[in-house]
């Protein structure tokens, strides 16, 4: 194959799996912007309406929930606490619970560490009850700390560091030791500086990780002020079909949309970093 | 005075392997000390102990009066440079020079006064705010040398410095490092495979081989007078010839040829010596090759050939040489310049 049409179809490909991720997307956005009775009657729709404002306003300030206390806002600020939350202590630990397992000789140092990797075979889905259990009899039900705390040990990013950091020469230590620097120093001067990328995917992934919880609030909280976005996305559903009205479609998708934005924000916040890394290593 | 000692040092790795052997050495202030050797003979690992990076497991290391065995690497005052530089990637060159001086908690415009010093002895000045992977390998040593000489240390550490340069450069910075050594008077330690820069640096050298110092000397008296067959064998390119046989009555008698000795030997199986710009050809000159190569490199030739016992000798002649290959040519020794090797102890004998 000449490399123009290679070059065509590798474009081509590509082409198609933005269409693949967009498409839905742009029909979301674009439904979201229509009258309900207009979804319901006439399906999906690839136009942009004229309801935007009214729907999007409508999602985020009407007051939901069983008591109607809770709006939209309010749980965005949640899972944005939670998962914010849930992302900087699991990047904060592991980073940690990493430099020890590599730079500090103690003994059982290599079972320890594989001990935290199988925890990967045992996610929180299949130790909620225990988890539930642990969390109620610290009267940590309906808190933040009850929502992040569980969630903030994370065997895959403790992996990761641990990888990152061996791959660090041990001649850097060495040299950063003759110019005075202790444990501490050498964490904060150097391996942080070095795994900023790390770090900035490592955040990017687990505030997406936090952020998509949907069974471990669900559980958690019985207190309407702590409910979150993915939470509410099953309770606006649900609220749409009593009381004989019309499904509120239109305003599902609204808050479809808004739903996936703070992550948007966190990867386009974050990536900068990120590309810097791929482009000039520094190692 | 010593100014840096070591004091039967020995190292044995935890799993078993004995780097360093009972090696004594001292060193008086603002001498550079060459450690050489063969790859893995020790030689880093004895200069790790110095720096502190690696515990010493019997012995004692003294600098300044101090003993520094259980001394913190910061604590020591050595820096030291190493042989992948050991740069801080994620600092530029400044910050890098800098970064000692910070933590011993030096002020603001002291570190800044120090490193423009250093930068412009080492004519760095106009990378300083470059990261070192926007550096070429030569500008990156310079670095490595600055982060070393700003701290001002009371003893520099070099491990293998200049081995990732080009030749070219190499001979230009061992130069340098020499005349800043002098300049700055700070008592070195060099660690060189690399017998060439192990002549040319040294004020004296430590000639070690599996963890034993075989001789400590100047270079010329290394060369001149080699205490052991190892020394021998190692310093000098090309190699010094070796030819076995054995002593009788204060002769040297091999199937080849018999030389009498000028000094006191008993009777006992040796190793002959002797470097090949120390025979000549003559007509009636005893050892006889067949010439099998010819180096010529211009300044001089080297000429190689088998003598009948089948010893593959080495003979070095001055200029463009007119002897070709497959020629049988007869060589003599000049000056009594020969060395005497005990055949078991691998000892000096004359
Ligand atoms: N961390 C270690 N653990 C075990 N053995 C080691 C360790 N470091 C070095 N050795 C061994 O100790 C011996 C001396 O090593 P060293 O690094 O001092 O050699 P060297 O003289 O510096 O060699 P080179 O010229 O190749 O750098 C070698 O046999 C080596 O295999
Ligand atoms: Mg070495």
């Amino acid at each position: 194959m000449s490399s123009r049409t290679l070059q065509f179809t590798a474009h081509f490909i590509l082409w198609l799996g933005v269409l693949v991720m967009v498409v839905p997307i742009w029909i979301a956005f674009a439904s979201s912007t229509h009258e309900n009775v207009d979804i319901i009657t006439e399906g999906m729709k690839w136009g942009l309406g004229d309801k935007f404002f009214d729907n999007y306003n409508e999602v985020l300030n009407r007051k939901g929930g069983f008591s109607q206390e809770i709006t939209a806002t309010s749980m965005f600020i949640n899972s944005f606490i939670m998962a914010f939350g849930i992302a900087t202590v699991k990047v904060i630990i592991s980073a940690m619970s990493a430099y020890a397992i590599v730079y500090f000789r103690f003994r059982l140092a290599t079972p320890i560490f594989w001990l935290i990797f199988i925890t990967l075979l045992v996610p929180l889905e299949v130790r909620i009850l225990p988890s539930y259990q642990i969390v109620s009899d610290l009267n940590l039900t309906n808190s933040y700390t009850g929502l992040v705390l569980p969630l903030v040990a994370s065997a895959t990013a403790t992996f990761f560091f641990r990888q990152f950091y061996k791959s660090v020469p041990d001649e850097l230590l060495e040299a950063a030791k003759l110019d005075g620097a202790n444990s501490w120093k050498f964490f904060i001067d150097f391996l942080l500086p070095l795994s900023k990328t790390m770090i900035a995917a490592m955040f990017i992934f687990m505030f997406v990780y936090g952020y998509s919880q949907y069974l471990w609030p669900l559980i958690m909280t019985t207190d309407e002020k702590y409910w979150t976005v993915v939470m509410g996305m099953k309770i606006i559903f649900q609220e749409s079909y009593e009381g004989g009205n019309l499904p509120r479609v239109a305003e599902r998708f609204s808050y479809i949309i808004l739903s996936m934005i703070p992550p948007v924000l966190v990867v386009i916040f974050l990536q900068r970093w990120f590309i810097k890394g791929l482009i000039q290593t520094e190692k | 005075m010593s100014y840096l000692e070591l004091d039967n040092v020995t190292k044995i790795y935890p799993n078993g392997t004995k780097a360093v052997n009972e090696t004594s050495l001292s060193i008086s202030e603002g001498e550079l000390m060459v450690f050489v050797g063969p790859s893995g003979c020790g030689k880093s690992t004895l200069l790790r102990m110095i720096a502190g990076l690696e515990d010493i497991t019997g012995g004692e290391i003294k600098l300044d009066n101090r003993v520094i065995n259980k001394v913190d690497p910061s604590e020591r005052d050595v820096a030291m440079v190493f042989q992948n530089y050991a740069l801080y990637p994620h600092m530029n060159v400044y910050k890098n020079l800098a970064y000692g001086l910070k933590n011993k908690g030096e002020s603001k415009e002291e570190i800044e006064k120090k490193v423009n010093e250093v930068a412009e002895l080492l004519e760095i000045k106009e990378f300083l705010l470059r990261k070192p992977g926007q550096l070429s390998g030569g500008q990156r040593q310079r670095v490595a040398m600055g982060r070393a000489i700003v701290r001002n240390p009371k003893a520099f550490l070099f491990d293998e410095p200049l081995s990732n340069l080009d030749a070219k450069l190499r001979g230009q910075v061992r130069i340098e490092i020499k005349k800043l050594q002098k300049q700055m008077g700070v008592t070195s330690v060099f660690v060189t495979h690399d017998q060439v820069e192990a002549m040319t640096l040294g004020d004296r050298l430590a000639v070690i081989n599996e963890g034993v110092i075989e001789q400590v000397g100047s270079p010329i008296e290394v060369y001149e007078k080699p205490a052991t067959y190892f020394v021998a064998e190692f310093i000098g390119t090309p190699q010094m010839n070796f030819i076995n046989g054995k002593i009788h009555a204060n002769k040297f008698i091999s199937d080849e040829f018999e030389c009498s000795i000028n000094k006191d030997v008993k009777d006992q199986e040796v190793i002959f010596g002797i470097r090949p710009e120390n025979l000549k050809v003559s007509a009636n000159g005893s050892i006889k090759i067949k010439v099998d190569l010819i180096e010529k490199l211009g300044a001089d030739s080297i000429i190689y050939g088998y003598d009948k016992s089948n010893n593959y000798l080495c003979y070095r002649e001055n200029g463009n040489t007119k002897i070709k290959v497959n020629e049988e040519i007869s060589l003599e020794i000049e000056d009594e310049n020969y060395h005497l090797f005990d055949q078991e102890t691998k000892k000096r004998l004359n």
